[in-house]
């Protein structure tokens, strides 16, 4: 093969022992066509960056965040973290954020549990609830979530009643004026919901919204996690069903202890999505009036004009809840797949 | 066509796009006569035919959309006004229903041309630091009020301590009632919903023990109530809230236009010129040469319309579209209409009220 003293490559040949033009050549061309698409990316992207820089300064607002050192001057109704209309626009943005994980953790363990019984529920021996699983999936699943909780909120909970009327179970009462549930109270004595001259008093006390927002993601999310989980355990081989009755197991311990384990390396990557879109659904609390991080937000951008900081750190807070619930959805993924030996 | 005050960055595309446009924009110039007055935003009314209003859509008495489709209202009355003016037709109006969080972005994105949706008038937003907009005369003075159920018996802002007060996101009400009861030391629970509709729902609901709005606001959507007479306004004001339509920053003719507009309204009230008299005031204008204000004011002589980027009978044009101002408000607020409500100050300033229109000169 002769070599082209001034090319780094030696020339390739034709069939015919002619040299292949370097636009032809295979060892050039996908450099060419990588290189090509990598700047037309970066060309893009840097017009967009300096026609946003362009367009912000000519309208005068170029980025400034010194406005989240000023006082908010609103009230946040519900808040886990502490807060009032002197502190900082900031402060107002952390407790909407604590807000907004509050309602997100409730909700992921809510609706993994009641997505798994579905899941499972829907291989039941009992026709019965198999078919009452099929309709509870299909009916929720097929509802846009925003009608739910506006449902929840305007038609379940807002037509409970206060007081001694209020709809009293074991443990909760459950009042236009919140959700009241038992628990520790001082001394760590059990302490059930009381009524104190016209008003409920417990340990422990949700509004009604963000009771709404729950139960409508709990409602919601369960039924794509049954799904996913209904997917696993059918992705189990019928026969290790078979060999585990054959062995004398029941359904619940044949569930348990061989299928459910093997099911869970083709559910994890399923539930990674849900969890997502969970996180990201609860940003529908500002339909039934619960105070998350959205809404901080968008309270935020009107009273401060800066529409462009709050919606970067609107994009940067979900991104981030969301990429951390992959983080940790990848890590278990890898504990429960089959090491291969 | 050169556009020293265009808001658009200097981008290719667009300038293409503006080049494709040319022919469209200078025809739709031509009839003006080049004043010399110039603006992109009148341009691109023009070409289009049609003028974007921004409003709420479900407030009776400011702009409401009634079973057949059509808008009605002070805020429509505004919009509708600014078309006639500028297109000749009232009813060349595109409406898009905002929310009170939306209507800012919607302004400054250039979606809509005018906003004339219950907006109060504050420093923060007519800043060029803050939202950058620009307001034209209020239409309606108003205040903050609170209103509950006559039947719980609250009379003043103490009584509601350390219960739920339903209010609007997004609202200078959201802060005036945090800073109000700040003031007095009363605690309470904010419940924030991003639509009116929402609001008032929960508050029918008995989610919350009283609603906050801009009085005006409430007496609106009192009288759509199932049983407007089982609610009370209380006596309390807790601030002014000046209500005007709004336009970006950016274009200064098309901002003037609107607020000669609105003060044309004024001015045909203090006049008295109405929807009934307008073709009489204008033949008496033309006829008699004397009359040299009422002449100047219908555009029979001078150039206001021309310095102002409109046809020089822009006055005869609003007028006989919607009225004068005093008949806007009887129509769609005062006693004439479901809201009933009072003059208060939003009577002409002879008569000690606050609608005063500069002199047409």
């Amino acid at each position: 093969m002769p070599l082209t003293p001034n090319l780094p490559l030696p020339a390739a040949l034709e069939p015919g022992g002619a040299v292949v033009p370097w636009w032809r050549d295979r060892r050039v061309v996908p450099w060419l066509v990588q290189g090509g698409v990598g700047l037309t990316v970066l060309v893009l992207v840097a017009f967009l960056l300096s026609n946003l820089i362009r367009n912000l300064t000519a309208a005068g607002l170029l980025l400034s965040w010194s406005w989240l050192g000023q006082p908010a001057g609103f009230d946040i109704a519900e808040t886990v973290l502490p807060f009032q209309a002197s502190d900082p626009y900031w402060r107002g943005l952390l407790a909407g954020l604590v807000n907004t994980l509050r309602v997100v953790i409730a909700g992921l363990i809510g609706s993994t549990a009641l997505g798994t019984l579905l899941g499972m529920a829907s291989f039941s021996g009992n026709g019965l609830l198999r078919g009452l699983t099929r309709v509870y999936v299909e009916v929720v699943r097929n509802i846009p979530l925003l009608l739910q909780l506006v449902f929840w909120y305007f038609v379940v909970f807002l037509a409970l009643p206060n007081g001694t009327a209020a709809l009293q179970l074991p443990g909760v009462v459950l009042a236009k004026s919140g959700l009241y549930l038992s628990g520790f109270g001082e001394g760590l004595r059990w302490v059930a919901p009381q009524l104190v001259s016209g008003v409920w008093q417990a340990p422990l006390r949700w509004s009604v919204e963000f009771a709404a927002l729950l139960t409508g993601l709990i409602a919601y999310s369960s039924a794509f996690i049954a799904e996913v989980v209904r997917g696993g355990i059918a992705a189990v081989a019928k026969g290790q069903w078979e060999a585990a009755s054959s062995l004398g197991l029941s359904w619940l311990q044949t569930l348990r202890q061989v299928v459910l384990p093997q099911a869970l390396r083709v559910i994890v990557p399923g539930l990674n999505t849900q969890y997502i879109s969970l996180a990201k659904n609860s940003s529908l609390a500002v339909a039934v009036g619960f105070t998350d991080l959205y809404s901080v937000a968008e309270t935020t951008l009107n009273q401060t004009g800066r529409a462009v900081e709050v919606v970067l750190f609107l994009l940067g807070a979900y991104l981030a809840i969301d990429l951390f619930i992959s983080v940790v959805m990848n890590s278990l993924n890898r504990l429960v797949q089959i090491r291969e030996r | 066509m050169g556009r020293p005050t265009s808001p658009l960055p200097r981008l290719s595309l667009r300038r293409a796009a503006t080049l494709a446009l040319l022919p469209l924009l200078l025809s739709a110039c031509a009839p003006e006569g080049g004043s010399g007055v110039q603006s992109a935003k009148m341009a691109t009314i023009k070409a289009r035919g049609k003028l974007i209003c921004g409003v709420d859509g479900s407030l009776p008495g400011f702009s409401f959309v009634s079973p057949d489709g059509s808008y009605s209202g002070l805020d429509v009355d505004v919009c509708k006004a600014m078309a006639a003016a500028l297109l000749g037709d009232p009813a060349k109006v595109e409406y898009r229903n905002l929310n009170s969080s939306e209507r800012f972005a919607a302004l400054a994105s250039g979606e809509i041309d005018l906003l004339s949706r219950n907006t109060t008038m504050t420093l923060s937003r007519d800043a060029a630091g803050g939202n950058g907009l620009n307001f034209a005369p209020p239409t309606f003075y108003d205040g903050q009020g609170v209103m509950a159920p006559t039947a719980s018996g609250i009379k003043t802002l103490k009584d509601l301590a350390g219960k739920p007060i339903c209010v609007e996101s997004g609202t200078t009400t959201e802060l005036n009632l945090a800073d109000r009861m700040r003031e007095q030391n009363i605690p309470y629970t904010p419940l924030k919903f991003q639509t009116g509709d929402q609001t008032y729902a929960a508050y029918l609901q008995g989610r919350c023990v009283a609603v906050t709005s801009d009085r005006s606001q409430l007496a609106g959507k009192r009288s759509s109530f199932p049983n407007p007479d089982a609610h009370t306004l209380l006596p309390d004001v807790m601030s002014k809230e000046p209500l005007a339509p709004a336009t970006v920053n950016a274009d200064p003719v098309w901002s003037d236009a609107v607020r000669w507009t609105v003060y044309s309204l004024f001015q045909a009230e203090e006049l008295g010129i109405s929807k009934a008299n307008i073709a009489a005031k204008v033949a008496e204008a033309k006829a008699k040469s004397n009359l040299a204000d009422l002449r100047r004011f219908l555009g029979v002589e001078g150039e206001f319309g021309k310095q102002l980027g409109l046809p020089a009978d822009f006055v005869p044009k609003i007028v006989s579209a919607v009225g004068n101002y005093g008949e806007i408000f009887e129509r769609n607020v005062g006693s004439t209409s479901r809201l009933k409500l009072d003059r208060g100050v939003n009577k002409q300033w002879k008569q000690g009220g606050l609608i005063y229109a500069p002199p047409f000169r």
